[in-house]
């Protein structure tokens, strides 16, 4: 979208104007995120930029939030819970999820839409109403209160990523490659390793990560099936936020929007291989 | 010789017809790609289904009187609530036993009687814990008379309305939940009216959260157009580079988000600092940004800007350039190419994000609940108020009709776009 060099003034300066706005929104997306790094490494009891942190001056700085995070007990019983149950939900979330896609991509499925609609809806419904929903009925057949319990229901919530990342993997995937894979002599489990599996790995990474973060940012549903001995990090902060916001909060955020990055880029370069792959297969 | 009249169909090497070997494969095929999805559908059915099931039973299930003071609910109704009498000596004498066996030591169970209908006429609470202590102490007749002359309380025994609660309320389904949750009750004569205007929070709830909702969805198309549009038009190396400033908002935690914006739009906050400090303020006239309506706008729609964003950019992206440039040889400004080619072709994007943004929007809980204040949170919020002060039932309620919503609305996603065309990043 370069400017050629014979348009008019009006039109120039619109250019230079819609630019000028695009930079202010981009601006308006980012710069929350960024600004609380610099805010962790207050060192008073601030949460906005003091005098001497204007000036640069390194006596404005300290590392200590980030101290009093890991001297924490609640925070570092936050990390292991949070790890625990996100793995395990986003394994259960990311072999079921799979598997159906394989099923939905195949053209003789029956009622694909409609079971796509139902397999998709925990992704729409509003979390308090699922949560309200999971904590009756996990309380019912006793779960409730347990790391199954909440295992459980965050791989429910992380399913839909999975199915729609898959299926849209599995869109461009050639078909009549499983069949000549048993056509040429390869049993079932051999034609999903060697042949589905590599093409549509990146697929299934990305599902598997938007699942993890799923039930790694999940704070609603958690509070209503979970106790404080479950508590995640997304918790701590919730009902740290819910009192008084403190610094050791905005090291934490900081730590966060790190792994985000690192996401992020995984996700990227997932996407790029992905987009190499099929650029070679015949389709 | 065999076989000497051609076969009229064709017949596979076993002899079945061709027609029928086919259709046997297809069901085979048909089975095989639904036993792919089964187990998934089994998982979603039991923790997703169900769990929703059952809490929509809870918005109409009414166990406590039934249960509780069964055989008041039978002598019940035989008495005419019309009349305006109140009931006999044996429907007191009934109820006097079942309260002293619901309140022996350890399974005193009354009270959950009274909190139900306490729910529906303010006061029940009380008249039945001091009538429980009254009662157990009564060892003959006449109940009635006791019963109503029991100090302070006792009065509401004789008031027809508590009878027709109970004789109402001992229906083991109610719509009462229901009628709280739209601002109605049933009134003493049991008729179904409105609640006084002053008293109606929910509708005003929900009102508000459509409206916000709308509002902040207007505002992310606003906002996600021009960059969407950005970023379908750079050269692919500066659009990636610029997707980075959507995605990573899209990825990182919405508790960091909403964290970052408490920060931002505090009393002492960073903006509210800049402004005093850049001189636009008085120190003592700082903008109140958070804990009302503007904080809930201002950080939702932060929150909820990439959901439009990448629907609207994946739309443009399949935008052939040279639509725009032929509008242009013919002699349309840019204004009037972009109005009349560009911008329709890209409504399905609009639609998508529009709808995928509302559905997101009119569930929020977290942000709401730690920038809106009183004057900015949303229904959910309201429901998790409700669950947490223990009456289940006007929680169910309240989020059925929530969920009968975005019901709704996901239907005319799908209608308009399509569930299967979802996509993410």
């Amino acid at each position: 979208m370069a400017l050629p060099a014979h348009v008019e003034p009006l039109e120039r300066a619109w250019f230079y104007t819609y630019r000028f706005i695009c930079g202010l929104i981009l601006f308006f997306l980012i710069a929350p995120i960024l600004i609380i790094i610099p805010l962790s490494f207050n060192a008073g009891f601030y949460l906005s930029f003091s005098k001497e942190m204007l000036s640069l001056d390194p006596a404005g700085f300290s590392i200590q939030w980030y101290q009093d995070f890991y001297n924490d007990q609640k925070w570092i019983d936050g990390v292991k819970n949070s790890f625990f149950i996100a793995i395990f939900a986003a394994v259960i979330s990311t072999t079921l999820g799979t598997i159906a896609a394989l099923g939905l991509s195949r053209p003789e499925m029956p009622y694909r839409k409609l079971i796509m609609a139902l397999l998709i809806s925990p992704m729409i419904v509003p979390l308090i109403v699922s949560a309200l929903g999971m904590y009756f009925f996990l309380v019912k057949i006793g779960l409730a209160s347990t790391y199954t319990g909440i295992i459980v229901s965050h791989a429910v919530l992380g399913t839909p990523f999975v199915v729609i990342t898959v299926t849209a993997t599995l869109s461009g995937f050639d078909q009549s490659l499983i069949r000549a894979g048993l056509n040429l002599g390869a049993t079932p489990s051999k034609v999903f390793f060697k042949i589905i599996m590599p093409l549509i790995l990146p697929g299934v990474i990305s599902g598997a990560l938007f699942a993890f973060i799923t039930s790694f940012d999940e704070v609603v549903v958690i509070n209503f099936v979970g106790t404080t001995v479950q508590q995640t990090i997304p918790q701590v902060m919730f009902r740290g936020l819910r009192e008084n916001i403190s610094p050791t909060i905005l090291a934490v955020a900081t730590i966060l929007v790190g792994i985000s990055v690192a996401l992020l880029v995984t996700m990227e370069l997932l996407r790029r291989r992905s987009e190499r792959l099929r650029g070679m297969s015949p389709t | 010789m065999e076989n000497t009249t051609a076969p009229a169909t064709l017949v596979t090497a076993d002899g079945t017809p061709l027609k029928a070997s086919l259709q046997r494969a297809l069901r085979q095929r048909r089975r095989q790609a639904f036993m792919l999805v089964l187990p998934l559908l089994v998982f979603i059915f039991v923790l997703f289904i169900m769990p929703i099931a059952t809490m929509l039973t809870r918005s109409v299930d009414n166990p406590e009187v039934n249960s509780i003071l069964p055989r008041t609910v039978i002598a019940l109704q035989s008495w005419d609530e019309t009349t305006g009498e109140l009931p006999s000596e044996e429907v007191f004498k009934t109820i006097a036993a079942e309260f002293v066996a619901g309140s022996q030591p350890g399974k005193k169970v009354i009270n959950k009687v009274g909190k139900r209908l306490n729910y529906e006429l303010p006061g029940m609470s009380s008249l039945f814990r001091t009538s429980t202590r009254k009662i157990r102490r009564m060892k003959t007749g006449p109940y009635r008379e006791k019963m109503i002359n029991i100090k302070i309380v006792g009065k509401r025994w004789a008031d027809v309305a508590t009878w027709r609660l109970l004789k109402r309320e001992g229906d083991p389904v109610t719509a009462s939940y229901f009628l709280s949750a739209m601002d109605m009750r049933v009134d003493s004569k049991g008729e179904i009216k409105s609640k006084p205007v002053d008293n109606q929070i929910y509708k005003f709830l929900f009102v508000r959260t459509f409206l916000m909702s709308i509002g902040i969805t207007f505002m992310t198309i606003l906002l996600g157009y021009p960059i969407a549009y950005l970023l379908a038009t750079l050269p692919m190396r500066h659009a990636a580079l610029l997707m980075i400033l959507v995605l990573l908002p899209f990825w990182t935690s919405l508790l960091v988000r909403t964290s970052a914006w408490m920060v931002l739009l505090g009393n002492e906050g960073v903006i509210n600092d800049l402004l005093v400090w850049a001189g636009f303020l008085g120190d003592k006239s700082r903008l109140a940004l958070i804990n009302n309506r503007t904080g809930t706008f201002v950080a939702m729609t932060h929150i909820l800007l990439p959901f439009m964003i990448l629907p609207l950019y994946s739309v443009m992206k399949t935008i052939p350039p040279s639509y725009m440039r032929a509008a242009r040889s013919m002699g349309a400004t840019q204004l009037r190419a972009h109005i009349k080619v560009y911008f329709p072709l890209t409504l399905t994007g609009i639609g998508a994000g529009t709808l995928l943004v509302f559905i997101l929007a009119i569930g929020y809980y977290i942000t709401p609940e730690l920038v809106g204040g009183q004057s900015g949170v949303f229904i959910s919020n309201q429901i998790a108020g409700k669950f947490d002060s223990g009456n289940w039932g006007l929680a169910s309620a309240l989020g059925a009709i929530l969920f009968v919503f975005v019901l709704l609305l996901y239907a005319v996603y799908d209608k308009i776009i399509g569930i299967d065309k979802m996509k993410l990043g």
